[in-house]
This record gives C-alpha cells, sequence and structure tokens, in this order.
C-alpha cells in the first residue's frame, strides 16, 4: 500500500453537511469515536448553506412525521440546552389554496394529517387572512395552518452542531474527499482519502447530492440524483407574516413556490423547478426571479415593494418517491446510507442523527423500525409522496 | 436651518438654484430640484441619516457611490438608498432607525405581472466613466450598434468630480484639460453616434449563466439584455480601513467626499482629516480646500506619499501638514466625529506608543486605494459570455490611462466583429502602459541661473506620465522626451527668449511652473505664480507668505497683481515681487492658516473597541480576528458565523479587510477561501422583477 495507514474510528462520516454534522454531534455523545469527511473547505458549504430554513412536521407519512417532530423539538431547545441562537423561529406553515384541485389536495391531506397527530387544521379564506392579513383575498379559498411548525438558521444550527460535536472530541477533515471505501469479507473496514487509509467500523453516507457517488465506492447504486433549485433572501423589514406561505399551484416553470419572514427579518423564498433541472448545476439563470416574483406579488401584493438582496442555486438530493432512504445496505455490511433527503435534509437532521446513532449502537426502537420500513434502500421506488 | 452649500468655487459655476420643499423628520427644508436626497440633507447640516439596526449606532452617508447602503433614508414611507434617489418635492423624509415597516398596501389591490423584456444588443458597455465613454465613441465610429448603461444620472463616472487639469498625454487623452470638461467633451463626441444607446440611472444587477444581462433601466424597468459582447468598465471601489470609530458619521470614502462637493456643491466638512496619500487623497484634499474647507492633515503610512510629487508639494504649500510614516487609530465622538487621533508607526507599520497625537476636525477622508470592480467580468468569463474589461476595472490606474485603455478595447471589440480591418497599433499598447505607470523617481530640481531676461522655473522634478507642458510654449522652449512623457520637463532656452506669455504657468496641471521676470528691477523681479482659487480671496497689496516648492516658508511679500490670460481656464496668476535670491525658489502661496492646523493639547483616547470591518452588519475586527485565532480559513465559514459579508453590500467593503486581517494573524493568502459572490449587485425592489408598473396597484 502506498497510504498512509491513519487513525481508526468507529464511525467515519463521509459528508460534513445537514446530515453528516449533527450525526456526529450525536455519535461523539454516546461515546463513538467519529470521524467526518469533506471534500469542501469548511461544514456546511454543500447544499446545507443555499437551505431555506423551513422546519415543519406536516409531511404526510409517519416516517417524515416522527422525524420532524423529534427535530421540532429539539431545534425549539436549542438555545435553551445547548447556548447557541439558531434564529429558531415558531411561525408555523400556511399552504394556500385559490383553486378547487389544491383546496381538494390539501383538504385530503389534512384528514391524514390530522390522524398522524400533527396539530393542521383547514381555515377557510377569512380565518386564514386573519392569519396573514396581507393574503390576497381575491379568489382565496382557505389553506392549512400548521402552528408548530417553524424555521431556523441552517447556517448557524449547523455551525452550533459543528462546534459542539468538536468539543465532545468529534473530528472533522476538510478538503479531504472520500476516495475508496475499503471493503473486506463483504464488510467495510475503512475510507481512502489522498491523506491515506483510516479504519472504521461503520461508514455513513451523508453525502446529500453526491451520494451515489458514495455509493459507487462500494459498487452500490443509490438512487438521489440533484436536482437544482433556486433561492433568494430580500433586505430585512419589520415582522409583518409568521408563516411559511406555501402555494403549490403549478405554474410555467414551477410546480410551487414559497416563502416565509426570517427570525432577522428577511423574506426567504424559492421555487420547485418544473420539468425539474436535474444536475449539478448551481450557476445563477436569468429566469428564476421574474417567475418567482410575479408569483409572489399575486399572492402577497405588499411584497411588491420589498428589496430582493441576493440569489443563489442550491442541489435537492432526490429520491424517486420523494422519500429520503436511511438504510444499512445489505451487499455491504457496516454502510449506512443517509441520504435523499430531497431538500428536506436540515429539517430532517436532528432527529435524524439521533435515529443514526440509534442504528450504530443497536439500539432502535419499535417505532424506529417503523420509520425504517418507509426509508428503506430496498423498497419500490414507484409510489410518489403526496405532498414534497 | 444651517445652510452648507458651497455658495463660490473657483472653478465650478454654482447653478441657479430652483429650490423645492421637502420634510425631514416632519420639519421643512428646502432642496435643490434635481439633486439627491443625500446631498439635500447634507446641505442642510443633517449629518446623522439613521441608526443601525444591531447596534444602534449612529450612521451617515459613506461611499455617496450606491454602493454600501450606509445613507438609507426613509423616503414617502420606503427605504431608500439616499445618494441614488432624487428629491421630490413634498418628499416626507425620515431617519432609518430599526427594521424598516414594508408600506401597506391592499391585499385585493390588482397587481399585473408583465413579461420581462428582452433586447438583443452587439455590445453592452456596463459604466459610462472615461473608459466606458472613450469605447463607446470607438464602437459607434464604426457603425457599431452598441448600449451603454450607467447607474448614475449623467455621463462621465468619476471624470465629473474632477476639478483639476488632467496630467498624462496631450495628444492621447486631453491632458491639460479639467476632468469636468473632458466629461462633457466625450459626452458630445458619444452623443454625436446614434448607434450608441444610453441608459443612464440604469443598474447592471447580474451577469447571469444563460448569458443574460438584467439591468434596472431607470430604476423602473427590468430588462434582459443579451448582447453578443460586452465590456465591463465599471471603474473601482474604495477600500476601506480599520480603525476604532469607523464608522461614525463624518467618515468618508474620498470618492463620496467629491461627490458631494464638486458634484452636489454641498460641504460635507468645515475641517477635514485626510487618510492616505496617494493621489486620490492629494487631489481630494486640494478639492477641499478649493471649497473652501479646512484641511487639518494628511496621514501617510508609507515614508513616503504614493501619489505624484507635485501633487503632495501642492498641497503642503497650500498650508496642509503631511504626516508621512503615521497611521490614523481613531476617529472619535459621539454621534459624529470631532475628533481624529494619529500616531507614528515603525517599520512593521505598528503605531508607535508615545507618538500619539490628536486633532480637531469634523471630517475623515479615506483614501487608502482603490479595487476594481471586476465581478461582471468575471461572471461573463465563467459564463462564456464574450468580454473585455477597461479602465479601473481591468487595473487601477489614472482616469487618463482609463480614456485610452477604453479607446484601444473599443477598437479590440470593433476587429472581433469585423468592424475594423486595421490592427490596434503597437504605439497604443505602449501608450497605454505609460499612462498606467506609477510615479517614477524625483530628481533634484535644478534652479536656473539668476538676475536678468525672463525664465520659466519648473519645479517638477519627478517622472510622470505628463506632458501638457510641453506644447503650450508658442516657441517650443520646454521639452519633454515626446517617446516617453514619463521624462521630466526642461527649458531649452536662455533668458532671453522668453515672451511671458504665462501659458505655462497656468496651463501645468501641477501647479509646478513659475516665471522669473528680471527686466524690470534685477534685484527685486516679478514673480508669476499658478493659484486656482476664487479671485475674491486674494487682492493686490494682500501680503502672503511664499514658499519654495516643497513648501518652506521663503518670504512674506505683497501681491502686486492677480490676472488671468486667455487661455487661463480659471487658473489665476498671482504676482509678487521678490528678492532676486530667493525668487527663483518660489512656487506657491500658503493658502491656510495654520492654527487650524495645530494638534489638541492633549491626544484623546478611543476606548471602546469599535473596529468595524463589516460596515453592513457591523462585525468588529476583533470578531474575525477570534475567528482566525481559532483556525477559521473559508471566509464563508466566517460568514455564517458572524454575517460579516451578508449585509446589503454583498461583502464589497469587507472583503478586503478580511483579507488584510488574514496577512496579519500571518495566514497565508493561498490557504484562505475567497467569499462566493452572489448576484444581486445591488438590492431591487421585487416588483421590478415582476413586471409592475410603478402606479399599478398603488
Amino acid at each position: 500500500m502506498m497510504n498512509a495507514t491513519l487513525p481508526h474510528y468507529d464511525v467515519i462520516i463521509i459528508g460534513a453537511g445537514s446530515i453528516g454534522t449533527p450525526t456526529a454531534l450525536y455519535l461523539s455523545k454516546a461515546g463513538f469515536k467519529t470521524l467526518v469527511l469533506d471534500a469542501g473547505p469548511s461544514v456546511g458549504q454543500g447544499s446545507n448553506k443555499k437551505a431555506i430554513g423551513g422546519i415543519r412536521a406536516t409531511h404526510s407519512d409517519p416516517a417524515k412525521v416522527r422525524l420532524c417532530l423529534r427535530s421540532i423539538e429539539i431545534f425549539s431547545n436549542w438555545q435553551q440546552e445547548y447556548g447557541d441562537d439558531i434564529e429558531w423561529y415558531k411561525g408555523g406553515y400556511m399552504f394556500v389554496a385559490y383553486r378547487e384541485q389544491e383546496e381538494k389536495t390539501l383538504k385530503d391531506l389534512v384528514e391524514k394529517q390530522r390522524a398522524l397527530g400533527l396539530n393542521i387544521q383547514w381555515h377557510d379564506s377569512a380565518e386564514i387572512r386573519q392569519i396573514v392579513p396581507d393574503l390576497n383575498p381575491n379568489g382565496c379559498i382557505g389553506g392549512t395552518f400548521s402552528p408548530d411548525d417553524g424555521n431556523a438558521s441552517p447556517l448557524l444550527a449547523i455551525h452550533s452542531f459543528y462546534t459542539h460535536a468538536l468539543d465532545r472530541g468529534a473530528v472533522f477533515h476538510f478538503n479531504e474527499p472520500a476516495t475508496a471505501l475499503v471493503i473486506r469479507g463483504g464488510r467495510v473496514v475503512g475510507v481512502k482519502t489522498p491523506a491515506g487509509e483510516y479504519g472504521a467500523d461503520v461508514v455513513i453516507n451523508a453525502a446529500g447530492a453526491w451520494a451515489d457517488q458514495i455509493g459507487q465506492l462500494a459498487g452500490i447504486t443509490i438512487p438521489v440524483r440533484p436536482d437544482s433549485h433556486e433561492a433568494a433572501i430580500t433586505e430585512p423589514v419589520a415582522r409583518f407574516f409568521d408563516p411559511m406561505i406555501v402555494d403549490i399551484r403549478p405554474a410555467p416553470g414551477s410546480s410551487n413556490f414559497y416563502f416565509y419572514q426570517h427570525l432577522t427579518g428577511q423574506i426567504i423564498f424559492c421555487i420547485t423547478p418544473s420539468p425539474n433541472i436535474w444536475g449539478f448545476d448551481t450557476r445563477e439563470t436569468s429566469e428564476f426571479l421574474p417567475m418567482v416574483s410575479r408569483r409572489m406579488v399575486e399572492v402577497m401584493p405588499r411584497l411588491r415593494n420589498i428589496r430582493v438582496r441576493r440569489t443563489w442555486r442550491g442541489l435537492y438530493p432526490m429520491t424517486p418517491d420523494g422519500y429520503p432512504i436511511i438504510d444499512w445496505t445489505r451487499e455491504v455490511s457496516g454502510f449506512l446510507q443517509a441520504v435523499g433527503t430531497c431538500g428536506q435534509g436540515f429539517m430532517l437532521a436532528p432527529g435524524l442523527a439521533e435515529l443514526l446513532t440509534r442504528m450504530v449502537s443497536k439500539q432502535t426502537t419499535p417505532e424506529d423500525d417503523e420509520v425504517l420500513r418507509y426509508t428503506s434502500l430496498y423498497r419500490d421506488f414507484g409510489q410518489q409522496e403526496l405532498l414534497k | 436651518m444651517a445652510d452648507f452649500r458651497i455658495k463660490q468655487h473657483p472653478i465650478l459655476p454654482i447653478p441657479e438654484e430652483k429650490t423645492i420643499e421637502f420634510t425631514w423628520q416632519g420639519k421643512k427644508l428646502t432642496a435643490r430640484a434635481g439633486e439627491t436626497i443625500a446631498a439635500a440633507l447634507m446641505a442642510n447640516g443633517i449629518r446623522i441619516f439613521g441608526y443601525h439596526p444591531k447596534d444602534h449606532s449612529p450612521l451617515g452617508i459613506f461611499c455617496a457611490n450606491g454602493q454600501c447602503s450606509q445613507c438609507m433614508v426613509m423616503a414617502n414611507g420606503k427605504p431608500v438608498k439616499s445618494c441614488m434617489e432624487l428629491i421630490q418635492p413634498e418628499m416626507r423624509v425620515s431617519p432609518a432607525e430599526g427594521l424598516p415597516e414594508l408600506p401597506k398596501i391592499s391585499p385585493a389591490a390588482p397587481v399585473h405581472p408583465a413579461p420581462i423584456r428582452e433586447i438583443d444588443i452587439p455590445v453592452l458597455i456596463v459604466g459610462g466613466g472615461p473608459a466606458g465613454l472613450s469605447a463607446a465613441i470607438e464602437l459607434g465610429r464604426r457603425g457599431i450598434r452598441a448600449l451603454l448603461v450607467d447607474d448614475k444620472h449623467r455621463l462621465g463616472g468619476k471624470l465629473v468630480l474632477q476639478t483639476h487639469r488632467f496630467f498624462g498625454s496631450t495628444d492621447a487623452v486631453y491632458a491639460g484639460t479639467r476632468g469636468i470638461d473632458i466629461a462633457t467633451r466625450l459626452e458630445e463626441e458619444l452623443r454625436a453616434v446614434p448607434e450608441v444607446e444610453i441608459w443612464l440611472h440604469s443598474t447592471c444587477l447580474a451577469v447571469f449563466s444563460d448569458r443574460k444581462v438584467g439591468i434596472l433601466k431607470e430604476g423602473e424597468e427590468y430588462i434582459l439584455v443579451k448582447p453578443e459582447i460586452i465590456l465591463v468598465a465599471t471603474g473601482a471601489r474604495e477600500k476601506f480601513l480599520a480603525f476604532r470609530g469607523n464608522t461614525l458619521p463624518g467618515v468618508y470614502g474620498a470618492g463620496a467626499f467629491q461627490t458631494l462637493v464638486n458634484r452636489d456643491l454641498v460641504k460635507p466638512a468645515e475641517k477635514l482629516f485626510i487618510v492616505g496619500g496617494g493621489n486620490v487623497g492629494l487631489i481630494a484634499g486640494y478639492h477641499a480646500l478649493q471649497a473652501g474647507i479646512g484641511v487639518v492633515g494628511l496621514v501617510e503610512a508609507l515614508p513616503e506619499c504614493g501619489g505624484y510629487k507635485v501633487h503632495k508639494d501642492k498641497l503642503i504649500r497650500m498650508g496642509v501638514p503631511i504626516y508621512t510614516s503615521h497611521t490614523i487609530l481613531s476617529a472619535n465622538g459621539k454621534d459624529r466625529v470631532e475628533s481624529v487621533t494619529i500616531a507614528e508607526v515603525d517599520s512593521e507599520f505598528q503605531p508607535v506608543s508615545g507618538t500619539e497625537k490628536s486633532f480637531a476636525c469634523d471630517s475623515v477622508l479615506i483614501a487608502v486605494g482603490l479595487d476594481p470592480v471586476d465581478e461582471f467580468y468575471k461572471k461573463a468569463q465563467e459564463f462564456g459570455l464574450p468580454a473585455y474589461v477597461a479602465g479601473d476595472a481591468e487595473e487601477i490606474a489614472e482616469a487618463s490611462a482609463a480614456i485610452f485603455s477604453g479607446k484601444i478595447k473599443g477598437l479590440e471589440i470593433a476587429r472581433s466583429l469585423g468592424k475594423e480591418d486595421q490592427p490596434v497599433p503597437k504605439e497604443w499598447y505602449r501608450t497605454g502602459e505609460i499612462l498606467k505607470s506609477r510615479p517614477g523617481p524625483a530628481h533634484h530640481e535644478e534652479l536656473p541661473e539668476t538676475g536678468v531676461g525672463v525664465a520659466p522655473v519648473i519645479h517638477c522634478t519627478q517622472e510622470i506620465p505628463c506632458d501638457p507642458c510641453s506644447s503650450l510654449c508658442s516657441h517650443g522652449l520646454i521639452e519633454i522626451d515626446k517617446s516617453d512623457i514619463r521624462s521630466v520637463p526642461k527649458f531649452i532656452g536662455n533668458n532671453y527668449c522668453c515672451e511671458v506669455c504665462e501659458r505655462c504657468v497656468a496651463g501645468c496641471p501641477g501647479l509646478a511652473i513659475t516665471l522669473v521676470d528680471y527686466r524690470a528691477n534685477p534685484t527685486l523681479p516679478v514673480v508669476s505664480i499658478p493659484y486656482e482659487f476664487t479671485r475674491e480671496a486674494l487682492h493686490k497689496d494682500d501680503r502672503v507668505t511664499v514658499e519654495d516648492t516643497e513648501g518652506n516658508a521663503l518670504a512674506d511679500l505683497e501681491i502686486i497683481g492677480v490676472h488671468s490670460i486667455p487661455t487661463s481656464d480659471r487658473t489665476m496668476i498671482v504676482q509678487v515681487q521678490a528678492p532676486a535670491d530667493i525668487a527663483p525658489r518660489i512656487a506657491g502661496i500658503r493658502i491656510q492658516t495654520q492654527a487650524i492646523t495645530e494638534p489638541m493639547d492633549e491626544y484623546v483616547p478611543h476606548l471602546s473597541d469599535d473596529t468595524i470591518v463589516c460596515r453592513c452588519e457591523h462585525i468588529t475586527a476583533g470578531e474575525i480576528r477570534a475567528l482566525i485565532r481559532k483556525g477559521y480559513t473559508d471566509m464563508n465559514e466566517i460568514k455564517i458565523v458572524t454575517r460579516a459579508g451578508m449585509g446589503a453590500c454583498g461583502a464589497k467593503t469587507c472583503d478586503a479587510l478580511i483579507h488584510r486581517l488574514f496577512r496579519e494573524e500571518g495566514v497565508p493568502s493561498d490557504k484562505v477561501v475567497d467569499y462566493t459572490k452572489r448576484p444581486l449587485f445591488v438590492e431591487v425592489p421585487l416588483e421590478k422583477f415582476a413586471g409592475l408598473k410603478p402606479a399599478d396597484g398603488e
């Protein structure tokens, strides 16, 4: 071997992003000697810093609901427990309906969500406009509101996960990509990088949009590919609405759009491109601002005067069915996948990080096992999520 | 209310005032129609425009160039950059305090989004300063369709602030003509070619990956321009400096100061202190004196000023002390600058304890260098849009160099479009390089033989690219090597061939030529001295202190006359009768009394650590330094933790300062990861991207 033999770790996480970083914290807390490898120069430089910060438990399946309910608990108590301000704000989520189709979709969904124990309700037009007075009343049928959801700063949150992980002994190596997995007897035993070879009992793939490349190091196809979404932020203004507003009406170029006002006053907004824009291109386009702006001023005319400050593009690591992949690979043991979060990595992360820690320490609960059935790498990916 | 308008100026005409009324915090004030909100406020003595939402510290105007967002005010209920928006009759203006309230609009108000117009154009020129104008003229003359956009309300870029005669080459770039007049000439030449469309008050916002360029036309309509070629002539932005108290109202960038004084004709200061001895700082000092503003002193950290020696000498002669090997420690004051504290620096540029001095002043001007505004060029290159760059956006140099660089780039573009057969002459590139060159060595001043006849004395001893004097003498008696105009001028006549036309005296851009006439009285010859202050300031029989080239007082003498000559162009000639032994040494007259430049009895210590690196988010040098010492090398991570670079300006100010902190902490530059730069160039209301008409829905 040309490569230097480097220390052995209990767990090596590939990717210091939304998922890998809190996972390093919880694994370290549980006593695992943990190394995080990342090709980028510092924490969260992949898709985490592109995330807009929405956090909701109001999904349509029990797996994400359970993980995100736990995430919300962690995010909302974070400052108390760890002392760091991550700009958590419990503003809720509001899905608005301006057509009968969306009214029906949302009402059907609310039934399911309430059955899952979520605090969400359908409100008629007058009611939702009491919650958000600046919504355009013309044609507004109503919408759902889930007051327990919220938002936080992905940037501050990941940095807090990172510093507390460091405090608990986790090791982070930046500018150091994983170039090969060392597999012996069907079991992963280490990771190679340009610096040498590290031994490991467990390797976690938390490489986000690059998940399939990491899977391929073990010869395993991970059905994750990036969809490039564009977002923007405005100047800060005094607070004038609380929830994340989501409009799921399709329009040319976008299948939906959403925006919220961050704790520090800025409006952050983005679209889901339609058709999807597959690939790793994150260079800014000229289409995004006109496309999203016209939709925003129609739903909330008051936004017309707010000044747009900056735009960027980030990658949604998409699975074919919209659900994440959280699973041990069957082909190679000790290789854990925590990928395919479909743009919801940040909100899933702390709950997911705890689950991954239980998986590594073989202490999963029956509820966990139920979650993991939904997130299997070996499921039929033909189903579609109701609400992405 | 106080009136801070400039009522007379030796160079600039004072326009007839058409006044309008507006209110500031409900109080009625008067403005000049067509001026910016910032100018109107400054003219009324208002220096505090708002308070920072983070620490409630007072904010005033800083860049006056639409870049920094420090001058935000509320105008008719909307937050605006006061330096970019024009004042309107009955406008309600108030300070920005805390987060602004977004104007309320009826949620049922109909909105009518419209598609964004797209325009094809062979050449898009971003920036209508010296480089952009020159390039546009070359293109237009060859019948090439081009669109020139500039974010200001008039063409000329920084030329419109330059009241002094330009250096450089008379043949190539109008040397000897004042910057303001070059702007007019270039504009007239450009307006004569119909192929070039001009959009003023039109800001380039972004170059996108689909090679479209987003432009906010006339502040109203967002348009996507699809050029075949883009020429980036966006000039430079000023470097900022980290010192305590550096965000106090009264701390200005040099460009802001020149904008307020020379464009807006308002006095932002009574007593000014200058930081930086390059040409920008030296010239700004001269402009301040011309506007009747006292200049308390100038500090330069290096042992020598980096600007032209003639500029430095001129300033010293006017009575401005220059402190080389000194730095600014702090700007002091509660809500605005009241004093400045400086200290000597050692060879490592560290302040030497015990050398602190303070000066009473109300303003500090920062002129510590410029950085190219090159982000559009870099994006265009990245996205494969054929791109050219000219002027300061390519390389920081004098405006004369920018004029010539624009001309070359214009021709290069014409050739690439097949509209010009001739290659760019080789000597043009050489001329371009000469114009960009930094000042060379200074030679010993040679004084002519004295006693008889008439002789000019050339107090210009440094090798700089400048040649107007050589074309001024009708007998060609002042010679500069035409093959390299950086050589020092020489008088090649004898004391009997000068006809005393005084054109060299009035026309030297450095005010560095005098004439000594012994004919009437060989023991008390008449000395003609150039002078660019208002005629009212000096009279026959006034006593003045005359000085040698470097500002040493020689004598107190009576003025025997003040006159102009037909080619004077606002430069006066003052004559004194001087004893023969000192006459050739006389280079200028002291303008400013010494009292204003005296240090305070005791130095003013600055106790708080408010050395701001990120002006937008008010992040201190200490906060950044602490992270660097923890091992942070990715500026994007520093941004995540501190918000430095996340503010309105888009890291335009803090970028270079943080790099400097890395250097100071011994982190090699190849280890430092740069900020990722993203659009937009400036903040723009959402409605513009939605294609809403201004009155729509309101």
